[in-house]
């Protein structure tokens, strides 16, 4: 088996990592993962991390403005501004 | 001369979004968290001959934006209160009595307290988020928050997936780092 195959990156870790949050990581790229996380401490501490990050989000339930309801909010709040300039 | 300046130039661009998760967690409604936020703007624009400088911007505008909510709480319970003086529980008098197993709290209900702890939780994260530049905390509250896809980000921003990915990766990063200074 070529080494290349199941040995990534500790960068290559950190993306996979970053895109299992959103559960965009292939099968294949956790795997990857999984193996360099027996090994390598920083990348499971950078994993360990994010992984209490997302679980912050998600437990706070943080909303935020889409961003066409934020340019609306920009445009009136805008106008307003000007007539009082 | 005034520990904080008044600048309301910036201040959809910094606070709309807590002002927004402050409102909403409070009103539950996201059309009228708006119009709550979008009144409280307007308010402050008015007043802001009243800023004194001593709390900063951001306080001072939460200031103004409890007393919306009270307000749109004072309107809305006068009604509320009519109507819940007509309400029945069940107009089936042969059900009569369901209504105590049906009414009794549910254990796995959010307490006041988990409320609070999220509450406190929103505040740290968007403590986090303020620090973060401008395109790294708005590609991050896309992805994360509002739960948009990659492609329609891109799409969006007019920025490539790997692009998209880099920029995560250090909204991240920061953000990890903070909230673990800050919270964790």
């Amino acid at each position: 088996m070529k080494k290349s195959f199941l040995f990534i990156s500790c960068q290559e870790a950190k993306h996979i990592c970053d895109k299992s949050q959103y559960d965009e990581a292939t099968g294949w790229e956790r795997l990857k993962l999984g193996i360099r996380l027996i090994w390598c401490k920083f990348t499971k501490s950078y994993s360990k991390n994010n992984n209490k990050l997302t679980a912050a989000m998600q437990k706070s339930e943080v909303k935020c403005l889409k961003s066409n309801e934020r340019k609306s909010l920009q445009k009136n709040f805008k106008e307003e501004l000007t007539k009082r300039q | 001369m005034p520990k904080h300046q008044i600048d309301p130039n910036n201040w959809i661009k910094l606070y709309s979004d807590y002002l927004f998760n402050y409102t909403i967690m409070r009103v539950s409604d996201r059309e009228i968290a708006k119009d709550l936020v979008s009144e409280t703007f307007l308010a402050g624009l008015k007043s802001m001959v009243n800023f004194k400088g001593e709390a900063s911007e951001r306080t001072w505008l939460i200031s103004i934006l409890k007393r919306k909510v009270i307000d749109h709480y004072r309107k809305i319970n006068s009604n509320k209160g009519k109507a819940e003086v007509r309400m029945r529980y069940n107009n089936d008098t042969e059900a009569e009595g369901d209504w105590l197993e049906e009414r009794v709290a549910d254990p796995f209900d959010k307490t006041a307290e988990d409320t609070l702890v999220n509450s406190e939780l929103g505040d740290a994260i968007y403590d986090c988020l303020a620090k973060l530049p401008e395109k790294q905390a708005e590609v991050f509250k896309m992805k994360t928050i509002l739960g948009y896809d990659t492609e329609t980000i891109c799409n969006e921003l007019n920025i490539t997936p790997s692009n998209l990915w880099v920029i995560i990766h250090r909204a991240r990063t920061a953000l990890a780092d903070c909230m673990k200074k800050n919270w964790f």
